[in-house]
């Protein structure tokens, strides 16, 4: 057959020319397709073989008949999960630190942000920025660390001041009632330096010119920051809101864990933590991949509703 | 027109300047108090009630702790999962990110699809633990890199960054004869240093700060990074002597080897960070503008 070779005209390929294109395309980047090889093959090996994996979540799984060989058991452990008690309380404690995290933690570092922005000497400024990133790059063993050498009763700095101020001495890392202000205040503490970075960027990019004519309106301080910078790094808020959403049930094994104690499991016990209990220290493979599925589920049905709900509103989203 | 020197301008300023004073001093004295108090006599610590910068300087605490080989072992075993775990994630990561970045790539928009689901959905901690066992990982230091050898978000970053490179540096690496492998290393990598130390730095971070894939992973106790050695010594209060190891000194007050143990495990971070915290905020921004 002859190729079409019109130049100016749009080219008519058949078929089989258009698959030779194709595999002209490839082969010309086979050193592409090597170089990406070993990175799609750990997404594959050791992402899409645990969402394989979530089947023995319908199975009586035992670790020596394997997934092959393991008995099918249908929605069981899910109807188990249901019937929980001990299901609801995390799922409760879940919501509740979700909650507490969207309404008190995540508009801190818009706040920050916004406080910095405001501030007119560069190098204090700078300072200010410097400080105020250090504790993210520290691990939650050492944030929870910390906290307990300052909380204990036994000499910790904390407790030792509010008895020489005549107070009564509290044992935070104990008592329930102080789980949550202690796991949000740690949040903050740790996160919402780093957090001004992307608000900050976006403050940076609105128009001075909007500023100048706020003030020839004779907008105050505050009054610009509510009615110009705010609405200009609305989008930004959104797309980070969405984020945040999308982790909804990821409230962070790691820190839960380590203030979690037999004292306060009534409020501290979240998904990832039973998960962790209940499979791996207590054996029930199958039962806690059901929860850890539950969890995994409602994520992405959040994440998927928050940016739908997000487009709607005329705002981007994340995809 | 209203300006900057207004009386009500000048009280906001003001308290502004305090208020973010206040923050930041509460972002660092908790360290502060822990370091000082790590170089305190037992003396000094029993006496006051709060403590910053001790009159009396002493080494005991850290004498006592690097007694016994236990904290020289772990932090050995972190040292090197930090090292060894960066330069195996860079390498790949930037292999991934560089060919994703290619925009004649065939089959690019699926292969994003595929690493960006990742991040929204997963098989979670049990099906993981399987597949890191099957693999033959467990109580093995790999367990510790292996398993998470890219982060898409970082990987995303990189891919950014490659994506805003002048087209034209390739093509005539190119034409002077450069294989795309010869285009990567020689062109791509020597042009990308600020994106390649931020994203360096966060793994390396990430794999100093590991923790819990020691616990789910490793059940040896000689095989546990600084951190889980840590989380045992403050959190559990167990001691450093678990092996059963003899001291030779007489231990110092509790609280101030639990505030060296501390220190020991977040110097390594603190010495990087003033280095490196202007290409931290660099990387981060360029990742959530245009990931």
């Amino acid at each position: 057959m002859e190729s079409p070779l019109t130049v100016g005209k749009k080219q008519v390929l058949t078929k089989a020319e258009r698959r030779n294109e194709l595999w002209r395309k490839i082969k010309k980047n086979k050193w592409i397709y090597l170089m990406i090889a070993p990175g799609i093959l750990y997404f594959f090996v050791y992402k899409y073989i645990p969402m394989y994996g979530l089947i023995i979540a319908f199975q009586d799984y035992k670790p020596y008949l394997g997934i092959t060989g393991s008995e099918w058991v249908g929605f069981d452990h899910f109807r188990r999960l249901f019937a929980d008690p001990d299901f609801w309380m995390i799922f409760r404690n879940t919501l509740v630190l979700f909650a507490l995290q969207v309404c008190i933690s995540f508009p801190v570092p818009i706040i920050l942000a916004l406080m910095l922005n405001e501030l007119r000497n560069r190098a204090y400024q700078r300072t200010i920025q410097t400080v105020i990133y250090i504790p993210h790059f520290m691990s939650w063993v050492v944030i929870v660390s910390i906290s307990y050498v300052m909380l204990t009763l036994d000499g910790g700095i904390i407790n030792n001041i509010l008895r020489s101020l005549q107070f009564d001495q509290i044992n935070f890392l104990l008592n329930p009632d102080w789980f949550r202000p202690m796991y949000i205040l740690q949040i903050i503490w740790r996160e919402a330096g780093w957090g001004t970075i992307i608000f900050l960027a976006a403050i940076v990019a609105v128009d001075p010119q909007l500023y100048e004519a706020a003030k020839i309106d004779g907008a105050n301080r505050i009054r610009q920051m509510w009615h110009i910078t705010l609405p200009a790094i609305r989008s930004v808020i959104i797309v980070l809101l969405i984020l945040k959403i999308g982790d909804v049930l990821e409230l962070g094994f790691e820190h839960v864990y380590l203030l979690l104690n037999s004292s306060n499991r009534e409020v501290a016990e979240i998904f990832d933590t039973y998960v962790y209990t209940a499979g791996l220290r207590q054996g029930q493979f199958s039962y806690s991949t059901a929860v850890g599925f539950f969890k995994g589920i409602v994520g992405l049905i959040l994440v998927v509703f928050a940016n739908w709900l997000a487009k709607k509103y005329g705002e981007e989203g994340i995809y | 027109m209203v300006g900057d020197k207004t009386i009500s301008s000048r009280i906001f300023n003001a308290t502004n300047m305090i208020i973010l004073g206040i923050i930041a001093l509460l972002c660092v004295l908790p360290f502060v108090h822990v370091i000082g108090s790590s170089f305190a006599t037992g003396a000094e610590i029993a006496r006051r009630s709060f403590l910053l910068f001790p009159t009396e300087f002493s080494l005991d605490a850290y004498r006592y702790i690097f007694s016994t080989d236990t904290i020289i072992r772990s932090l050995g075993v972190s040292i090197g999962v930090t090292l060894g775990g960066t330069i195996w994630s860079m390498l790949l990561s930037v292999l991934t990110a560089y060919g994703l970045s290619r925009r004649d790539l065939v089959g690019r928009r699926f292969l994003m699809f595929f690493i960006v689901f990742t991040m929204l959905f997963n098989g979670g901690m049990i099906p993981t633990f399987l597949v890191v066992q099957q693999t033959g990982l467990i109580d093995s230091l790999l367990a510790l890199v292996i398993p998470v050898t890219i982060n898409a978000f970082n990987m995303i970053i990189l891919r950014s960054f490659f994506m805003n490179l002048p087209a034209g540096l390739e093509e005539s690496a190119k034409i002077d004869g450069c294989n795309d492998f010869g285009v990567l290393f020689r062109i791509v990598i020597p042009c990308s240093l600020p994106a390649i130390a931020t994203i360096s730095l966060f793994y390396a971070v990430t794999y100093w700060n590991t923790y819990m894939h020691a616990i789910l992973y490793l059940n040896d106790p000689n095989k546990w990074p600084v951190q889980v050695l840590l989380r045992q010594i403050v959190v559990l209060a167990t001691g450093i002597n678990y092996d059963g190891a003899e001291y030779t000194s007489v231990p110092p007050p509790e609280i101030s080897v639990k505030m060296a143990v501390i220190v020991v495990a977040t110097v390594p971070v603190l010495l990087v960070y003033p280095f490196l915290q202007k290409y931290f905020a660099k990387g981060a921004l360029i990742g959530s503008m245009k990931g």
